[in-house]
């Protein structure tokens, strides 16, 4: 049942990626709307993908790096997918969706981590990684839009058009939805931190009160609340403000990788 | 049910004759009304553009034999002498005026390729025409299928999804800055044909508040008033100049206008939100050192010409496309046609055997003596029978059977192999 499901989010996620990629080099709206149909199908299958995964291996889907990887997947697209309906903007999925698919292949294609089962740690830990992983993904998809906003603005300032700018979305439009993609990694990484707290308080004695993590986390929370105030700013709006949530994505990955795989201690995956 | 067209366009005529036989939409009435009085046309539609004025119908006879007639009535209509508008009128007949009608709605025929005004052309010919009783089921069918063609070819290829001239490539620059324009304010500096031009467009596009300056006050009325601007007097810059987003400038002067400073003080005005530059003076109007400076998007005759040349082309790449979906589409008009007709002809065949059968009956059953009357009548059965047998199922598979309906396009053959010398039903 595992490989159906694997089966079938893969096919809908390279459909959903070719269609988004034709509906951008073609223009057609129909390629567009059947890519916006096909993500949704494919989160559906993803969603069922990920709860079979977890399933056979008796753990949370965020037991391990590779569940991990799969659900950031997943919340990746649910967020483009609010996005993109919210702004009602698709030309940006064909740049989204590679990631979407790699981490969605890295994390099934590779073989379980051989972790022993998890300790039971309660809705309010399961909520706090949710939501961080959330986060993260919202930070990630700024990211591209921020890449796309910065390659968009310079084609334009070089008056070297081609044929695609006609069809990405407006620059404006774009550092609106960037933003709107930090809200969102705000509230979640703030309210998944708050949690996760809440979690430690809980679970006194099992885990440290200090962690490393706390801190890249505490950075990584104050560099977007910087952001999402100078991007509305005369000297900051623009490629500058892009520029900055590039940046503070590369310090998100450095939080994901380094600090957990050799400082953290309740937060590694290794 | 054969259709004809009469008309002339851009490519035929020049814009004296044009204007001559373009037709208001009084005379639209009436010449639908006339032409249909005079039993030249039973359907009938008038397309009358800038740069075309056309006349479709279904002539009762052959559409060959009512074309001089329908020229003579153009000629009469329009008091213009026929030679006056010899070589500049051109005829379609049935396929021909079909596909015709397909490329027109699909902006193949446009003097510019792939404009979207001709699709609401089409369909506003084909509204009057419909509500003043011009059109029948031939019309109805062909023009609902050329407005099908125009969408299709508007939505499935980039035939007019890229801007043709200076001023739309301007504006559809600022729009992929700034995206929609409804919040926005343009200042446009000169009050020249050419700023005109990009004024209307930003008008079009529900730009918010237009500032028009220029050194001749009057002329900035005027276009202020057209547009429903506001005039700002001629240089006070510090004024002007933070409040739009979009500047057009197009003024006569051997020196740039705007300079580098003056862009920049606005900027730290405006807190440096994006702003696009549209330089179509020559020589330039705006320092070419305004571009480099933080959000500036700075464009000029050239850049925008440039622009214009490769989506020309990248237009151009697109007409196969759009000439598949016409020709699918002209290939489903006339599989239509074809069935409606081919019915009809059935129906004729059907009378004519019954007819037959008749007096096949009178000649040669009532001569054998030996046959009672309920003899005769079995035998008149009989042979409705086997008539009814043979025209049955021809008659149903025409109707169910698409593909065999666009294989005998040609019902005249079939007419005139079985009916020869009968009236068209």
């Amino acid at each position: 049942m595992n490989h159906i499901y694997l089966i079938l989010t893969l096919v809908a996620y390279v459909l959903s990626f070719v269609l988004y990629f034709l509906s951008l080099e073609t223009g057609k709206l129909l390629a567009g709307r059947l890519g916006t149909l096909l993500l949704g199908l494919g989160l559906i299958a993803h969603y069922f993908a990920l709860l079979e995964r977890s399933r056979g291996l008796h753990t949370v889907p965020y037991h391990d790096l590779y569940g991990s990887m799969s659900l950031f997947g997943w919340l990746l697209a649910v967020t483009y997918l609010s996005l993109e309906l919210y702004h009602q903007q698709r030309s940006v999925g064909a740049f989204v969706l590679p990631f979407i698919l790699v981490f969605f292949l890295a994390a099934h294609l590779a073989p379980p981590d051989r972790m022993p089962p998890p300790t039971e740690h309660g809705v309010v830990f399961a909520l706090h990684v949710t939501l961080s992983i959330l986060a993260y993904a919202a930070f990630a998809l700024s990211f591209v839009l921020s890449l796309i906003f910065l390659a968009e603005q310079r084609l334009l300032r070089s008056h070297n058009l081609g044929n695609v700018v006609w069809r990405l979305p407006p620059l404006e439009l774009l550092e609106q939805m960037s933003r709107s993609g930090v809200l969102v990694g705000l509230i979640s990484i703030a309210v998944g931190t708050a949690l996760g707290f809440v979690a430690v308080d809980r679970a006194a004695g099992q885990n440290s009160y200090f962690d490393p993590k706390y801190i890249i986390t505490l950075v990584v929370l104050a560099l977007y609340v910087i952001y999402f105030r100078l991007a509305r700013t005369a000297s900051w709006r623009g490629a500058r403000a892009s520029k900055l949530c590039i940046f503070n994505f590369v310090v998100v990955v450095l939080s994901f990788t380094l600090v957990n795989l050799y400082l953290s201690h309740s937060h590694r995956y290794f | 049910m054969e259709i004809v067209l009469v008309g002339l366009n851009h490519r035929t005529a020049p814009v004296e004759v044009r204007e001559r036989v373009s037709f208001t939409a009084e005379q639209t009435q009436r010449a639908t009304d006339e032409l249909r009085a005079r039993g030249i046309l039973e359907e009938t539609l008038v397309l009358s553009t800038c740069n075309r004025s056309e006349v479709y119908g279904v002539p009762p006879e052959s559409s060959h034999e009512c074309a001089p007639g329908l020229t003579s009535f153009l000629s009469e209509f329009h008091a213009v002498k026929p030679e006056a508008l010899n070589g500049s009128l051109y005829h379609h007949y049935d396929r021909a005026a079909v596909d015709h009608l397909f490329r027109v709605a699909a902006g193949l025929d446009s003097m510019l390729l792939g404009e979207a005004e001709i699709l609401g052309q089409v369909r506003e010919a084909y509204r009057f025409a419909h509500e003043h009783g011009g059109t029948g089921p031939v019309l109805n069918r062909m023009f609902q299928g050329a407005l099908e063609v125009g969408k299709r070819v508007r939505t499935e290829t980039e035939l007019g999804t890229r801007p043709m001239s200076v001023a739309s490539a301007g504006v559809k620059l600022a729009e992929r800055i700034f995206g929609k324009l409804t919040e926005r304010t343009a200042l446009v500096l000169g009050a020249g044909t050419i700023s005109e031009q990009v004024v209307s467009h930003l008008r079009d596009k529900g730009i918010a508040h237009l500032y028009v300056m220029n050194r001749s006050r009057e002329r900035a009325d005027h276009v202020a008033q057209s547009y429903g601007g506001q005039v700002v007097g001629w240089g006070e810059w510090d004024e002007a100049l933070p409040k739009p987003d979009v500047v057009v400038s197009s003024v006569s002067s051997e020196e740039p206008v705007l300079l580098r400073g003056m862009v920049e003080r606005a900027m730290a005005a405006r807190g440096n939100r994006a702003l696009f530059l549209m330089d179509l003076g020559m020589p330039r109007n705006i320092e070419q050192a305004v571009g480099d400076l933080y959000n500036v998007y700075l464009y000029n005759m050239d850049d925008l010409s440039d622009i214009v040349r490769q989506n020309r082309s990248a237009r151009e790449n697109e007409i196969p496309h759009a000439e598949n979906i016409v020709k699918e589409h002209v290939e489903k008009f006339l599989s239509w046609q074809a069935s409606v007709e081919l019915v009809g002809v059935v129906e004729a065949l059907r009378n004519r055997m019954r007819g037959e059968r008749a007096a096949f009956i009178r000649t040669r059953v009532e001569s054998i003596s030996h046959l009672t009357e309920s003899d005769r009548l079995h035998v008149e059965k009989l042979m409705d029978e086997m008539l009814e047998k043979l025209l049955l199922e021809p008659a149903q598979r025409l109707r169910s059977e698409k593909e065999l309906r666009r294989k005998i396009q040609n019902v005249e053959a079939l007419r005139d192999l079985f009916l020869r010398g009968e009236d068209k039903p």
